[in-house]
């Protein structure tokens, strides 16, 4: 990560962004970071003298879902300015190399920049067949990804398939699918990024943290930061007071749907789904999976795929209740509900602050492999 | 004779290797092999049906709704749902959305660094650049002081010395033909399609809630109420919003990606002489205008063999098998048998080198790719196939759109069948989806206003009003082509699962009579100037938009016992 400090102040400069401009991005990157608004005068200075550094960014059994979802990145001139400025060396959906010469650009920033790169991986790492369900330029995913994320200074597994494994590794496993932190014990500082895809305003408050602070950020019991996947989608939900009230959508189109009811009956995983999507939204804050009207899929948690399957089966323990019920005896209802839905799954130290140093929870890799079934029982352990 | 290898294939969804012979400067013969396998049918063995959509979507990101409208259209055809009219035309809309974006993404971030050299732009006069501009089209963005501008940004990333993704490419290579100020020009457009194409999608946040992945799709309708008189529903508010985004879709479309288009394409005509490919055309057909088993299609659906534009035939599902003689899968039956996908049986079986290895045995199984065959041969699917099965079937409007492109090119109908022809269908498409969304927004607004608020067919949603056992067959037109889901439901649950999708169609490798698929076939003959640098591959493959995800995950549910990998 070199060249000289200030690079952003004269990026910006050159391509007619104002300080105005720059200083709202700040504000707006600590709206994301969950931090006071007075943060946004130490996010500039630090991002004013931050030094560029070089982004590789692996793609492995993956959709590029995560990837379309960075070119949608919103609040568009400045936030594409940081990620663009961050010299993104390898990226084969955007690079104009192919080829071989595509493999020279990654060789060397691995053999130049060793432990001062950050790799970004998409998609899961299949370890069957003997490397054979995924190569790139003949080598293995595994391969790849051990000499890659083994020499960057930080790995972001991006989405659900490269941080937990996702989809692939979805009951039974046919590729014998693992998450980045499992497929590559070595790499350091390993720092999930998951849903499906990631919402690219996280990745964009990732790299800024860094930048600003010079660490990565606290994550939770799987690898998440804290900033992003605090707190549960149910809590910040919008619909929130219609399920306090006991305003449900009983069918789809109806009269209750179309006034934006609670869809916990439809089969909505808000509750034990952490992420900030009604904080945050997607696509320049236009909308977000419940607010058109569909239950949220839970899709930033572990087997996700499995646990939150059949997606329009409501979850269990959450009784209805009405306007007159009692409102702590209902949350303390959901709370036991939430937790044995979790408990189950070897979860409940979500929440559980834990600073950034390895904490990445190592599942058992074949678990799923030897649990092909756990989904027809549905969500309840 | 020089074996030249691009892996990875870059600018393009997914995993993608090809090996070329090339002699005397010309491709001799090529292999297409896609080099990644997930199994996701094994993974939909036995759940919920109204949940595969959601998984079926994740086979790719980047034409993010098609397979969930396939797979929805299928369990709907299973089970006998009905889905309203207004969740047509939302379905419409949201395709419709989809092509475009994805066409204009394709030309400008993923095909044109193949036709256009980023240094060279530094070469740039501005006030050339911006008469080039004003002289073929008044979009507003065409100073001097804006392409000096542009220019200015470029050279100060140039500068850094840290190309990021435009390092190490192919500048300067004699087959880049553009002059500096059209390379400019279009380095300038290629940024404005990076603001563009998101705000565009944003059409797809109020119709889906977010993309990549909308989250709107039902199994017999969607999700996305319609009221006029909620706020949380789809509103006068909702249909003007997506009025202004139709409507700067239409003006990017006709003002920069259109005029660039030809712009760039009089420069490479000789591009209309390559790549013919197979000579084949399928089109499964899209956009219903009515309801019920047999509505109109906006986009017809018919088949044109050996180029011949005089004669079209209907498209008949039946005709469509599946070969894996070169494809690393088994059939019990023996792999010289086609199988037809509603009776597949597709057995996942690496039989390629262990990793790392340089060169793959093209002469045995190559691919993740299976070869579908329609009657037995290679068919190219995709806006060439649509384009040319509506001009043969005359449709006035795709027609006049053809006919004006082939006269602004001075070139005839025969240029069609190329590389240059499948970047203009493209275009062509392009530009006659995004006029329409308007027409679907009025009719969505005609039914609203009538009082029509069903979305959503309620009769077939619980699993018990469902027959026993249940066939089905979805299919679609997505961006890149022709694609068909089938499933099995029995007792509620999925008894078994097969896509048959555009990419395979198109990069296939060859089948058991050892017929090349189109990406092969169209490379034979494409000019190679210097086999280090193969860009004219690049520029033929680029030509199908190829999207490998798609492509590799036909599996036989019912056998994957034998599939199973466990983890030691």
């Amino acid at each position: 990560m070199t060249t000289s400090p200030g690079w952003l102040g004269r990026e910006l400069e050159s391509r007619g962004v104002t300080r105005r401009d720059f200083i709202t991005f700040c504000s707006a990157m600590a709206g994301v970071l969950a931090l006071p608004r007075s943060a946004s005068g130490a996010i500039a200075a630090a991002l004013e003298k931050a030094q560029k550094p070089i982004l590789v960014w692996l793609e492995f059994q993956d959709c590029a879902g995560n990837t379309e979802s960075f070119l949608r990145s919103s609040r568009p001139t400045v936030a594409d300015i940081v990620l663009e400025t961050l010299s993104v060396d390898y990226h084969e959906t955007i690079m104009a190399a192919a080829g071989r010469r595509a493999e020279e650009a990654l060789r060397g920033v691995v053999q130049k920049k060793r432990g001062q790169y950050i790799a970004v991986v998409e998609g899961s790492i299949p370890t069957g067949a003997d490397g054979g369900y995924c190569t790139i330029g003949g080598r293995s995913a595994q391969q790849i990804a051990a000499e890659v994320c083994g020499g960057a200074a930080a790995t972001i597994a991006i989405g659900t398939c490269a941080a937990f494994g996702g989809l692939p590794a979805a009951a039974p496993n046919p590729t014998a699918a693992l998450s980045v932190a499992d497929a590559v014990p070595a790499a350091k500082n390993v720092i999930n990024l998951p849903a499906c895809p990631a919402n690219a305003e996280n990745l964009t408050a990732l790299i800024t943290y860094y930048l600003t602070f010079k660490r990565w950020p606290p994550l939770d019991a799987d690898g998440r930061p804290l900033f992003a996947y605090g707190k549960s989608i149910h809590d910040n939900c919008e619909r929130r007071a219609h399920f306090d009230a006991g305003q449900y959508v009983e069918n789809w189109g109806d009269e209750g749907h179309r006034s934006g009811y609670c869809l916990y009956k439809m089969g909505c995983k808000g509750p034990v789904a952490f992420q900030n999507c009604p904080v945050v939204r997607w696509n320049d804050g236009t909308n977000w999976p419940i607010g058109c009207g569909h239950p949220c899929v839970g899709c930033s948690e572990r087997a996700f795929w499995d646990r939150m399957t059949p997606f329009y089966q409501h979850l269990p323990g959450v009784p209805g209740f009405g306007v007159a019920s009692d409102i702590d005896k209902a949350g303390a209802v959901l709370a036991i509900g939430t937790a044995v839905a979790f408990a189950g799954h070897g979860l409940v130290q979500l929440g559980r602050r834990t600073l950034f140093k390895k904490v990445v929870v190592r599942g058992d890799p074949g678990e799923k492999a030897k649990k092909p079934h756990e989904r027809k029982e549905g969500v309840a352990p | 004779m020089t074996r030249v290898v691009v892996d990875p294939v870059t600018r393009i969804e997914g995993h993608l290797r090809i090996e070329a012979e090339v002699d005397g400067g010309r491709v001799r013969d090529a292999w297409s092999s896609a080099t990644m396998f997930r199994g996701i049918e094994i993974i939909l063995q036995d759940r919920d049906p109204r949940d595969a959509w959601v998984f079926t979507q994740r086979i790719c990101g980047v034409c993010t709704t098609v397979h969930a409208i396939a797979s929805i259209r299928a369990v709907e055809n299973a089970i006998g749902a009905r889905p309203p009219p207004n969740a047509r035309i939302l379905r419409n809309l949201i395709m419709a959305a989809q092509a475009v974006q994805d066409h204009v993404v394709h030309f400008y971030h993923l095909h044109a660094l193949d036709w256009v050299d980023v240094v060279s732009a530094l070469q740039a006069d501005p006030a050339k650049t911006s008469t080039l501009a004003q002289s073929i089209s008044d979009w507003m963005l065409s100073s001097s002081k804006y392409f000096a501008g542009v220019k200015a940004r470029l050279k100060a990333f140039v500068d850094q010395g840290q190309l990021g993704p435009f390092a190490n490419a192919y500048w300067g290579h004699p087959a880049y033909k553009l002059p500096p100020e059209a390379n400019l020009l279009a380095v300038a457009h290629y940024l404005e399609a990076l603001d563009w194409q998101r705000e565009f999608i944003q059409m797809h946040a109020v119709l889906g809630g977010k993309n990549p992945h909308l989250q709107s799709f039902l199994v017999g309708g969607m999700a996305t109420p319609v009221d006029p008189d909620k706020q949380a529903s789809i509103n006068a508010g909702t249909l003007a919003r997506m009025r202004k985004l139709v409507a700067k879709g239409q003006e990017f479309v006709s003002k920069v990606y259109i005029p660039d288009l030809f712009a760039i394409a009089s420069f490479y005509k000789d591009w209309a002489g390559h790549g013919r490919g197979v000579g084949n055309y399928l089109a499964y057909g899209e956009f219903p205008e009515g309801d019920g088993d047999q509505p109109t299609l906006f986009v017809p659906a018919g088949v044109v063999r050996n180029a011949d534009l005089t004669k079209l035939e209907r498209f008949d599902p039946a005709r469509i098998t599946e070969s894996v003689k070169h494809s690393w899968y088994d059939y019990v039956g023996g792999d010289d048998l086609p199988l037809h996908p509603s009776k597949g049986e597709t057995r996942p079986h690496y039989t390629g080198p262990k990793p790392p290895y340089e060169r793959l045995d093209t002469g045995a199984k190559y691919s993740w790719l299976k070869s579908p065959r329609y009657d037995g041969e290679p068919m190219e699917v995709g806006p060439l196939a649509r384009t040319l099965v509506a001009y043969a079937s005359g449709r006035p409007r795709q027609k006049q759109l053809v006919d004006a492109a082939l006269a602004k090119l001075g070139v005839g109908p025969p240029a069609l069948f190329s590389t240059l022809g499948r970047v203009a269908a493209r275009g062509i498409e392009t530009q006659l989806l995004v006029e329409k969304m308007g027409d679907w927004i009025d009719e969505l607004a005609d039914s609203i206003g009538r009082g029509d608020l069903r979305i959503h067919d309620n009769e077939k949603w619980d699993p018990k009003t469902w027959p026993q056992e249940a066939y089905g067959a979805g299919f679609h037109e997505a961006p890149r082509g022709a694609l068909g889901h089938w499933v099995h439901v029995k007792d509620g649950r999925i008894a078994n699962y097969q896509c048959v999708v555009p990419s395979t169609w198109n990069g296939g490798p060859r089948d058991a009579s050892n017929k090349r698929g189109p990406y092969e076939a169209a490379l034979i003959d494409t000019p190679v100037a210097d086999a280090t640098q193969p860009v004219e591959i690049l520029r033929t493959v680029h030509s199908f938009d190829p999207c490998m995800a798609c492509g590799v995950h036909v599996v036989d549910a019912a056998k994957r016992e034998i599939a199973r990998v466990r983890v030691v």
